[in-house]
């Protein structure tokens, strides 16, 4: 284990007790966010905005200077507003909407052993490994459109 | 009792974005769950596997061990249908990778520096997010 491990270990934890202190590993909480003509929930808002007000602190003191652990930050994200970006989104967007669930929180709520939520998850993880597969797939196939 | 869950929500928020300012100071990394999820178990991650592997660590065994000390996990309501969990699972694993981020980095990382990409991400799937939860909560009536 290197320095590099140690930071990744750490804001791992910290990401993860984020989500579980937030409320945001309870699927009903994100559902009530999304649930904009039934019983509103505004909490997932409070969420976004506390994560995203250090980090916008941070990308702007970023600039001129060097991470701690790594030759450069990563470079400033491409402008361009492809097909994969918005249909994978409206796909992601989609899946969130029935479950409640994304990414982080599924693997922070990994521990509360609560079996409808290993279903979730490990189709999710599924379909991640098998993307490349797919994608090669998609690539080699007759052009339909 | 609605304003202590906002203010939890806020502070959680605030220890998810200093989470994702110690990878970005410390490792030069995007804070992305997705990204690193995905590149770790489809072979695309296997030079960082490590520092990969780390960080699933701490994601997944930080709520695990509140879990052990306080006997219990907290109450959720997660919804009871197999078929919309697997259904929904394929679609966020298949979706956030081909979109190249999720909530975390197109959300947090992507919005924070105001990234075009990070913003038309996070549109694209709170709308359809909402209109999805339409469809299956009030139009199908499932949960």
């Amino acid at each position: 284990m290197n320095a590099r491990h140690l930071v990744g270990l750490v804001s791992g934890a910290l990401f993860g007790l984020g989500l579980m202190v937030s409320g945001m590993t309870d699927p009903a909480k994100v559902l009530g966010w999304l649930d904009v003509f039934g019983a509103w929930d505004p909490t997932l808002g409070f969420v976004l905005g506390g994560a995203v007000l250090p980090m916008a602190a941070a990308w702007r003191l970023s600039a001129g200077r060097r991470p701690l652990l790594a030759p450069r930050f990563p470079a400033p994200p491409p402008q361009v507003i492809d097909r994969p970006l918005i249909a994978g989104s409206v796909l992601f967007g989609t899946g969130w909407g029935m479950a409640g669930l994304c990414p982080g929180p599924a693997l922070a709520s990994i521990g509360y052993a609560d079996p409808r939520l290993w279903l979730f998850t490990g189709s999710m993880i599924a379909a991640m490994a098998l993307m490349p597969r797919l994608r090669r797939r998609l690539d080699a196939g007759p052009a339909t459109g | 009792m609605m304003q202590a869950e906002w203010a939890a929500g806020l502070a959680g928020g605030l220890m998810i974005g200093a989470a994702a300012v110690l990878l970005l100071w410390g490792n030069g990394r995007i804070m992305g769950a997705s990204g690193i999820l995905g590149g770790a178990v489809d072979g695309s991650g296997r030079a960082d596997l490590g520092e990969r592997a780390a960080f699933l660590a701490g994601l997944v065994g930080a709520p695990l061990i509140v879990v052990l000390i306080r006997g219990g996990a907290p109450q959720i309501t997660p919804v009871d249908s197999p078929v919309l969990l697997i259904l929904a699972g394929l679609l966020v694993g298949f979706g956030t990778r081909l979109a190249n981020g999720c909530t975390s980095g197109h959300g947090v990382c992507g919005i924070s520096r105001l990234s075009r990409r990070g913003i038309a991400a996070t549109v694209a799937y709170l709308a359809a997010g909402g209109i999805s939860l339409l469809a299956v909560r009030h139009l199908l009536g499932l949960s």
